[in-house]
């Protein structure tokens, strides 16, 4: 099967799906005949022209509180951020709007609109441009939380989301988008609310969010040689999160380690921790337990920026300690 | 009033028809809340009736109204049946938001009236996200926000002018001037009052008007709608108008206005003043005013009835359109 980037792979999917549906437009700052800063609309302006590949001023709640008329009168937008961190100035718009218009409006008006960019920490971007944000947006009802860890499901999230009726936010990690990946031909969809079993194993389960999946493989691959059989669960979505896959591999294994690269406090693993504590409580033979980035504004510094990434000896340690319990 | 249209007599008495009926409802809201019946919030159009009147006259149900906090009448105008906006307001299953917004969020996208807002701003960028979709789907249909003063001072308003204007999009701005946001006085709050001025900023055409003279907001929104609907971009028209009653129902209303200046504004009711107008023209006579006034008393008392009558929401139903699917 052939190979390509996690970039190529979601660009596949709004190609496809732009020329499926003429409702479809993006909009963002450089995405129109330069084609996004991370390529995310390379060549999409030749196709498709200006109404439907909208170069915008630099007003982030203006352009998201726009498209939130679009997608209410019957347009679909895609809005790029390029980098997420700029969504916070549309906070309101996406919370007071948004998430609620289709509640608000009981189910008169559909709200498909997705709102996509990069998340993450690396490459010495600094505090404003290495956001992750994502346990914010999982506490609100109303809208979808897609983090994809890898060119595969990257496209067939995305195609899910660019089908659907909901609003989507799909977070891209800065450190995944030249990974290279297989992805078939012909045309396939991920739902939403459905975790991948990366890696069957029997002594813990280790679910691993976005660009952590990669490397707690890396770490399973280390502890293989120890005879460490350890189960992967990527969620690929929070929101729907898939607690019963989860449930089930703890079933099996008696111990969980949530890996994420954003805050502990009021996050993803707590919520999973939380969940597990009260549906699998019997199943766990030592507590839930979580590795999470340093609760930090993202520095800039390289030694720095490392020091507040969970790394792979950082995985391993963390698996080690719970299979000790 | 130079300059006046001139209408048929059945149009002639439809803009008073309409304004009567957002002045009965409203005055019947404003006793219902009073009595109890409305669990939440209040907020009346009393003395704004002709801007509502004059410009939904223009507008079809395939037309997109976004409008505020002070909403009734725009709901009214653009044809939510009376019944259906005091069963909202009443929380009943019957409302127009079947209960779930109350005075401030009410929905009928069937006729085109696409929600109120208890934000102050989105409406402005929702609008022109409609404009947005009518010129990408070419489906000829106009958006429409109104707004008053104290959004004219908000980012939205800078940021969905300038985005309309750039596009050249189909919206009209409806600033309804009532000299006041909440109880901040707009003399206090802008170096310039003249709302208008502003269109200048973003390359937009701009028309003042008296907003308690509804012939002269009709012709204003006909030269709004006409450039609209013709492909020659937004418009912002500013009625200079008065709220007569509190901001909201049953909060003082001292303090930042004389009785003296409430007095004076209500001397020059949109209603008596239009009504005596075509009196002293001929156009009408009291007989056909004594009929309409009959008919919407009875209109009113109906709706009243039918929301003091009809069922609350069943709460089993309570999660129900938080999602599309």
């Amino acid at each position: 099967m052939r190979e390509i980037t996690y970039t190529v792979a979601a660009r596949e999917a709004l190609t496809e799906e732009m020329a499926r549906q003429p409702s479809i437009f993006v909009v963002g700052e450089g995405i129109g005949v330069r084609g996004g800063n991370f390529n995310t609309t390379l060549g999409l302006y030749d196709q498709y022209g200006p109404m439907r590949l909208r170069d915008t001023p630099i007003v982030e709640r203006g352009f998201v509180g726009m498209c939130a008329g679009a997608a209410m009168t019957g347009s679909r937008p895609v809005v790029d951020f390029m980098f997420f961190d700029f969504i916070l100035d549309s906070m309101g718009e996406l919370i007071n709007q948004i998430a609620k218009m289709q509640y608000m409006s009981s189910g008169r008006l559909k709200m498909p609109i997705v709102l996509r960019g990069c998340i993450g920490i690396g490459g010495a971007s600094a505090t404003h441009h290495s956001g992750n944000y994502y346990p914010m947006f999982v506490h609100l009802p109303g809208i979808r939380v897609v983090v994809p860890s890898n060119p595969y499901d990257a496209k067939g999230l995305f195609k899910t989301a660019l089908r659907g009726d909901d609003p989507v936010l799909f977070l891209e990690h800065k450190s995944l988008l030249n990974n290279k990946g297989h992805v078939p031909e012909e045309e396939y969809f991920i739902p939403f609310g459905q975790a991948a079993i990366v890696r069957e194993g029997t002594q813990a389960t280790v679910v691993a969010i976005g660009s952590m999946v990669r490397k707690t493989i890396e770490a399973c691959d280390a502890l293989a040689g120890e005879g460490a059989s350890i189960e992967i669960i990527d969620p690929r979505t929070l929101a729907p999160l898939d607690i019963d896959t989860i449930l089930q591999s703890v079933h099996k294994t008696g111990r969980l380690l949530i890996v994420d690269e954003t805050f502990a406090p009021c996050g993803v693993g707590a919520e999973i921790a939380a969940q597990v504590m009260a549906r699998g409580f019997d199943d766990l033979d030592a507590p839930v337990q979580r590795l999470n980035g340093t609760h930090t504004p993202t520095p800039y510094s390289p030694p720095l920026e490392a020091a507040v990434v969970p790394n792979t000896n950082q995985i391993i340690q963390s698996i080690r300690d719970l299979l000790a319990e | 009033m130079s300059n006046t249209p001139q209408l048929s007599k059945e149009q002639y008495l439809a803009l008073y028809r309409q304004m009567l009926e957002i002045r009965r409802t409203e005055e019947q809201l404003a006793k219902s809340h009073q009595a109890g019946l409305i669990p939440g919030a209040c907020h009346t159009y009393v003395g704004e009736e002709a801007i509502a009147t004059g410009i939904c006259a223009h507008l079809t149900h395939r037309d997109a109204v976004f409008s505020t906090h002070r909403g009734h009448g725009h709901a009214l105008a653009k044809g939510v049946p009376p019944r259906e906006v005091i069963a909202e307001l009443f929380g009943r299953a019957t409302g127009c938001s079947r209960g779930r917004g109350g005075s401030m969020h009410l929905f009928a996208p069937e006729v085109g009236m696409m929600g109120t807002s208890g934000i102050v701003g989105p409406c402005i960028l929702q609008a022109t996200g409609a404009g947005y979709t009518s010129k990408l789907l070419n489906n000829g249909t106009v958006g429409v926000a109104f707004f008053g003063d104290g959004a004219s001072n908000n980012g939205a308003f800078h940021e969905g002018l300038n985005l309309a204007a750039i596009w050249d999009l189909p919206v009209i701005f409806v600033c309804e001037n009532n000299m006041y946001a909440t109880e901040v006085a707009f003399s206090y709050a802008t170096r310039n009052t003249e709302v208008a001025d502003r269109a200048k900023t973003y390359g937009m055409n701009a028309i003042a008007v008296d907003g308690n003279d509804v012939l002269a907001v009709y012709q204003a929104a006909e030269e709004a709608v006409n450039r609209a609907r013709a492909g020659n971009g937004p418009t912002l028209i500013e009625g200079k108008t008065y709220r007569t009653r509190a901001h909201s129902e049953g909060m003082r209303d001292a303090g930042y206005r004389t009785p003296e200046e409430v007095e004076a504004w209500k001397k020059r009711d949109p209603i008596d003043n239009y009504r005596a107008k075509l009196l002293a023209q001929g156009a009408a006579s009291e007989n056909d005013f004594a009929a309409i006034d009959a008919e919407t008393k009875a209109l009113i008392d109906e709706a009243l009835e039918f929301a003091k009558n009809s069922p609350y929401p069943d709460p089993a139903t309570v999660t129900e359109y938080i999602y599309s699917q």
